[in-house]
């Protein structure tokens, strides 16, 4: 006696978180009934092995029917053939999308086309059809506010269209992530810089009307930055912005004394990447700059991480007294997102 | 020129993409009804095409508003070669036709495609105007209403009961035509489509006239069924209730007013006297098989044991000495008949009277080769002498009608089963002519309030009963006497008093056959059927003495007929009836009394038959009062006594008593075990596991002994195919592989639905088919639905608290219908987000506006939710109205199998599609339920070696509108009008 044909369909489509899991996780049904079993199931329920592989077999058919509509998440709110509640729409697609976090710091950065499908596949074919599928459509046809964007078009929640966005804004601007210098920074701390850099940096950031602009940074904004050069160029100036962040930390500082002797190598570094970002290659190079110019110096002389605050937000703010620097906007809008991303960056 | 029908096509979405360079599609839409054709602009292009038509008006008769489906053809334009088509919709729009139902059509259809399935959607709105037409003699029956539910549907009065309507018609099945050799089979499947919807209309209009002659408005458990039966032709059949209904719109209707229609019944609306035996004596090897006691070509009846039992005897007994009044009156509504039968299985109250038994009959036929479709009369013919059979058995019965009654066939090349059954009963004659509900219902409470037993009383005189049957005194009055058990095909009647819970039971048979030819297997099968019948029963008997119950409802018994072997599965609901007698054990008896083991092994049996009965009193909280046997040996006498067993000189057992005294004794049922079979039998009988704790089944459409349903309801349908390897075939392997087949099935079901616990699955259907030679098809539709098990508790008060109880609620409910009525109110969304969406009824077309909404985007569900229920009713929710009866069926093909995702992702996605188009249609009525949904037909055929697959579907039920009964008060204040709610729901479709 064999099963020819087993199938159930419900009026209202059943869907097992569980299996749900397993089927996202690549794995093959026997697999994933082999470790249903494990789970201990079958004890809970009193069923037998057979019932199992037949519920497992039903989802996993019933996943692949939907994974056509989960390529275009407002077609499954659309459609009529499955009848599924909303809040189950919404972990579908939520479950759909999310994403492993070392995976995708992997792929972060990759330009993802042809050459990284392949490693994609390597890696996690599934994840990486679903990337891909958004990021392709995002890039194409989408104007607006990334985020938005990504949340109407994917019905994602907020958080997982933050990271998607920080995804595609890595991508799209072809940030360098993968030197082995930048191996201990995680997806996390990636996306809250591109967060920032999307909301301070991009042409959407300022103007309104621009809004569907926020994939590029601004042009006019990384041109202007070169007048920040002045700071370390006049030596005038830097003297005076060292003397006026020293007396302000004076004992305030447990590492003053370094401090004092790197200002000028800190304040040279911070300023010459901005100066250098209207190259593409070096916004390329962004946070190999950042980390080579100001996390790695400071590490080494074991700056804790608040001193780090101290000294930013101090040299941030003592600009504002230097009567002859002019750029005190352009200042702000480079110091305060860069500020708020050196700080996450600044860890083991 | 009586009707015109207007429609408008509005846009499309999700268009597949039929021209591959573009990636787009140029989609026009054609719209034809009858022969007349229009066609839309075509919208260049777009995979979602904006055609916002003018209104194609189509001039019709009303006879061909009823038979005629609209049909809509989505194309793709092309240029330089012949267009191509996309799919199509057929649109029933007969719910149109009556003014108390649809007003409008409209909303998202999926265009379906017998080859690709369904392929985007389609938004249509359909009106119909009616001219008055006050010829007498037309041919249409507009305005009769259909329902598919089997009771008297809430919101509306029963004023009579007319009686059965039945009607078939017959036609070429185009597969089998010339024409199909050289049609593709996506016009082979399009033609059988369209013709079987034309024979639908054709049917429900005949049927309607037949209402109307019988002066009723409505047909009630309307069943519409069809046969496949191959080269010999296509038979679309129905049977039905007819009744006069009166919408529930006032208090006023509930005042026991004297308004009797009081309208002379004329002769029997049923015109066609078959032609009796036509061919009867051609090709009926039956005849001779069965010997002398037919006159006619049946090849087997059931009650067969009464048959076998009580020879010519019974025919005497309907003329005996004990004509009561009642049955007088009874007798007189019902002679009028030619088929006192009623499809119906639940009742108002005071209707059902007594109930005898379950009445069958089977009939095996050789399918005609030659075919005219323009004469249906032989299988007019066949049905009429099976009712004719079905009449007969429950007049042995001391009964004068059959209520519960079906019909049903089985086709295996040209050997057909017909088969019917019901259950015998007396009946109230106020309901069937003259009377009016209210004063039934006032005399009703005067006879019979104190006692509730009534229907288990036995409706014949103990003295002369058709066959012997151990009789009691009822264990609730005291006055009548009752069978030790009751079999029904009904519901279980609201105001029977039961003890603890019911369970469903099976009983799963399989016997070889050899295959044979025409006649020769035609024998062979009529041979089989009464060891079957006989088997089926006797398996069912023990089942319910296991579980310690002593009735059966809703019992169904299908025979199915394969090439070379048969099928027979019952299923029914057992429940513990306080009126009748506590069932005895089953006893073992071994037949070889000197070997030392083997009596051993006996006793080892008898303790575990023990065991598991005393399990299932504690599972099913079966715990009878105790009464002393002096009580019951010898009732008070009363004055009134011997007036009452005149009258109600009832007999009810059927053939279980029968079985009974084939084995002799009474209190104990004895089992005895002669051979392997007998032992195989006994260990199938302790192999059905009980459902997991939580768990509840029925097949009936509650469950006794739980009423307190929560809202939650998941209607499921589940199919399985097992093919058997040739090498096993015995007639035990197969057994036994049908049982496991059937119990796997369910145990899948439990699993699968273990999130819904505590609940129950009831209206369990099992359909079994023989689609090949080693295949075996199990088809199940139900519904689980979810109770509140502190609630439950509650059932374990005493009988009288909890009918009480009952009685109490039941008023409740009779109040509150005015308060909803008047307010015509807004579906209820068991989803509160997707209310939001009436905003945007407007504009059908959401895509546009969606990217604008900042909204957490997954609350906006954009389709409405439909709920599917094979029950007559949505627990925790009124239904409102009734928008008419859903009748589908549809054809799906593949040439590409294997990428399809087999035989399961191809049946899957078809019953997945199936479903959509029902909610579609549903959503587009404006209604939000579908009640007495059921799947009639899945016919599944596959040849893998091509690659090749095709499946038909047939389903049906009831549109309705319900409101959630914590919505109600709500509603109420709002004083929303009929427009609104139409234009609402149609807001809630389109957006």
């Amino acid at each position: 006696m064999t099963s020819e044909l087993d199938i159930f369909v419900g009026n209202t489509t059943l869907i097992d978180e569980d299996v749900y899991r397993l089927w996202l996780d690549g794995y093959s049904v026997t697999d994933a009934v082999a470790l249903r079993v494990r789970s201990g199931i079958l004890e809970q329920t009193g069923a037998t092995a057979a019932v199992l592989q037949s519920d497992t077999m039903d989802h996993y058919r019933t996943f692949h029917m939907l994974e056509r509509l989960l390529h275009a998440p407002p077609k499954l709110l659309h459609q009529l053939i499955f009848q599924i509640p909303p809040s189950r729409q919404a972990l579908l697609i939520e479950r759909y999308y999310a994403f492993d976090e070392a995976f995708v710091r992997e792929v972060l950065g990759k330009k993802l086309s042809k050459g990284t499908k392949k490693d994609l596949d390597d890696i996690s074919t599934k994840t990486g059809i679903t990337l891909k599928s958004c990021r392709r459509q995002v890039v194409e046809e989408m104007r607006g506010s990334l985020v938005d964007n990504i949340q109407q078009h994917f019905l994602l929640s907020d958080r997982l269209a933050r990271d998607y966005a920080a995804i595609v804004f890595f991508a799209n601007n072809r940030f360098e992530t993968g030197k082995k210098k930048l191996q201990y920074l995680s997806f996390g701390d990636f996306a809250f810089c591109a967060e920032l850099m999307i909301q301070n940096w991009t042409l959407g950031a300022v103007d309104s009307q621009m809004d569907d602009m926020d994939m590029d940074l601004d042009k006019e904004f990384l041109q202007d930055l070169k007048e920040l050069k002045v700071l370390v160029a006049d030596k005038d100036l830097l003297d005076l912005h060292k003397s006026l962040v020293c007396t302000a930390l004076r004992g305030k500082l447990g590492v003053f004394s370094e401090m004092e002797a790197n200002f000028k190598n800190l304040s040279r570094g911070l300023v010459n990447v901005a100066a250098k970002l209207t190259h593409n290659k070096d916004v390329r190079d962004l946070f190999v700059d950042l980390v080579e110019k100001f996390v790695e110096p400071c590490r080494s002389d074991h700056w804790p991480l608040s001193d780090v605050r101290f000294f930013l937000n101090q040299y941030s703010a003592s600009v504002h007294s230097l009567d002859g620097f002019r750029h005190q906007a352009l200042w702000d809008r480079y110091m305060g997102t860069l500020r708020g991303c050196l700080l996450r960056l600044y860890h083991d | 020129m009586p009707g015109k029908l207007k429609v408008k096509i509005v846009a499309g979405r999700h268009l597949p993409v039929m021209d591959r360079a573009s990636d787009l599609t140029d989609a026009f839409v054609e719209v034809k009804f009858g022969n007349t054709t229009f066609k839309t602009d075509v919208y260049l292009k777009s995979l979602n095409p904006q055609w916002n038509s003018e209104w194609f008006k189509f001039e019709v008769d009303d006879e061909d508003l009823q038979d005629e489906p609209l049909q809509i053809t989505v194309l793709d334009h092309d240029t330089y070669s012949a267009n191509d088509a996309i799919g199509k919709v057929y649109i029933d729009i007969d719910p149109l036709l009556y003014s108390e139902a649809a007003t409008v059509i409209s909303g998202w259809f999926p265009i379906y495609d017998t080859i690709h399935g369904i392929r985007g959607e389609i938004n249509v709105v359909v009106k119909v105007d009616l001219f008055n037409d006050l010829n007498r003699f037309r041919q249409s029956s507009c305005g009769v209403k259909f329902f598919c539910t089997t009771s008297i549907p809430k919101c509306y009065r029963a004023v009579i009961i007319h009686g059965f309507v039945e009607e078939l018609v017959v036609n070429e099945d185009p597969e089998y035509q010339w024409i199909d050799r050289i049609r593709t089979p996506r016009a082979s499947n399009e033609a059988r489509q369209r013709l079987i919807s034309l024979m639908s209309g054709e049917l429900q209009r005949k049927i309607g006239l037949k209402v109307l002659e019988m002066r009723g408005n409505a047909v009630v458990g309307y069943l519409q069924c069809f046969d496949l039966e191959g080269e010999s032709g296509l038979v679309v059949r129905a049977i039905g209730t007819a009744c006069t209904l009166d919408k529930l719109s006032s208090p006023a209707a509930f005042l026991p007013a004297c308004n009797s229609p009081s309208k002379e019944m004329k002769e029997s609306p049923l015109v066609h006297p078959p032609s009796h035996g036509c061919r009867s004596t051609h090709n009926s090897p039956i005849h001779t098989a069965t010997g002398s006691r037919l006159t006619q070509n049946f090849s087997v009846s059931v009650p067969t044991l009464i048959y076998t039992g009580m020879g010519s005897g019974s025919a005497g007994k309907e003329g005996g000495p004990f004509k009561a009044l009642l049955r007088q009156q009874t007798q007189s509504a019902l002679e009028q008949r030619e088929f006192p039968f009623f499809t119906l299985t639940a009742f108002p109250p005071g209707f059902l009277v007594h109930v005898g038994g379950v009445v069958s009959a089977r009939s095996v036929k050789l399918l005609d080769r030659i075919h005219n479709p323009d004469e249906p009369e032989t299988r007019d013919a066949w049905w009429a002498e099976i009712r004719q059979e079905i009449k007969s058995h429950a007049k042995a019965l001391g009964c004068h009608a059959v209520v519960g009654y079906s019909e049903s066939t089985s086709i295996c090349e040209e050997v057909c089963i017909l088969s019917a059954s019901g259950t015998a009963a007396v009946l109230n004659p106020r309901f069937l002519q003259d009377g009016t509900v209210e004063g039934c219902l006032e005399q009703r409470l005067e006879e019979n309030l104190p006692t509730r037993c009534g229907f288990c009383h036995i409706p014949y005189d103990e003295l002369n009963m058709p066959f012997p049957a151990h009789l009691t005194y009822c264990y609730n009055c005291r006055k009548q006497k009752v069978p030790d058990v009751l079999f029904t095909t009904i519901d279980l009647p609201t105001d029977a008093t039961v003890i603890g819970k019911g369970c469903l039971i099976q009983a799963r048979l399989c016997r070889l056959k050899k295959k044979a030819q025409a006649e020769a297997n035609a024998t062979a099968i009529s041979n089989l059927l009464p060891f079957m019948e006989y088997e089926v029963h006797t398996q069912l008997m023990n089942k319910l003495k296991l579980k310690g119950m002593n009735a059966l409802f809703g019992l169904r018994i299908q025979i199915t007929v394969g090439e070379n072997m048969l099928m027979g599965l019952a299923s029914a609901t057992g429940v513990y009836l306080a009126a009748l007698p506590t069932p005895g054990g089953i006893q073992i008896a071994g037949k070889t009394p000197n070997d030392g083991s083997y009596e051993q092994h006996i006793s080892h049996m008898q303790k575990k038959i023990n065991d598991t009965i005393a399990k299932n009193k504690e599972l099913y909280e079966i715990n009878p009062p105790e009464i002393s046997e002096e009580i019951i040996g010898s009732p008070i006498p009363e004055p009134r006594q011997r007036s009452r067993l005149l009258r109600s000189q009832s007999e009810s057992s059927d053939e279980v008593t029968e079985l009974d005294l084939s084995h002799g004794k009474k209190d104990a049922f004895v089992l005895e075990i002669d051979d392997t079979d007998a032992m195989e039998d006994v260990h199938s009988l302790l192999t059905d596991v009980p459902p997991p704790s939580g768990f509840y089944s029925c097949n009936t459409e509650i469950m006794p002994g739980i009423n307190n349903w929560t809202s939650e309801i998941q209607m499921f349908t589940s199919v399985r195919v097992i093919r058997l390897s040739s090498l096993n075939l015995t007639n035990q392997a197969l057994n036994k592989n049908f049982n496991d087949l059937c119990e796997n099935l369910l145990k899948s079901l439990y699993f699968k639905l273990r999130s819904m616990i505590p609940c129950c699955l009831c209206h369990v259907n099992f359909t079994v088919s023989l689609p090949e030679d080693e295949l075996i098809q199990v088809t199940v539709t139900a519904v689980a639905i979810t109770f509140d098990k502190n609630q439950a508790l509650q059932t374990t008060k005493t009988p009288v608290e909890k009918s009480l109880q009952r009685a109490s609620t039941d008023n409740e409910e009779l109040l509150q219908f005015p308060l909803e009525l008047c307010s015509d109110s807004l579906p209820s969304h068991p989803f509160p987000p997707a209310k939001a969406m009436t905003v945007e009824k407007a504009s059908p077309v959401g895509d546009g506006n969606f990217r604008n909404r900042s909204a957490p985007p997954c609350a906006n569900s954009t389709v409405g939710v439909v709920k599917m229920t094979p029950l007559s009713f949505i627990p925790g929710a009124k239904i409102t109205k009734y928008l008419g009866i859903i009748n589908m069926f549809f054809i799906r093909e593949t040439t590409s199998l294997r990428e399809e995702g087999g035989v399961s992702g191809f049946l899957h996605a078809f019953i997945a599609e199936v479903f959509a188009m029902v909610r579609a249609h549903v959503a587009a009525l404006g209604g939000n339920a579908v009640v007495s949904y059921i799947m009639k037909q899945c016919v599944f055929m596959e040849n893998p070696n091509k690659n090749q697959a095709q499946c038909l579907i047939n389903v049906s039920g009831d549109a309705v509108v319900f409101v959630r009964e914590s919505d109600l008060e709500v509603v109420s204040s709002q004083q929303p009008t009929t427009n609104c709610q139409s234009s609402c729901t149609e807001g809630e479709v389109t957006t």
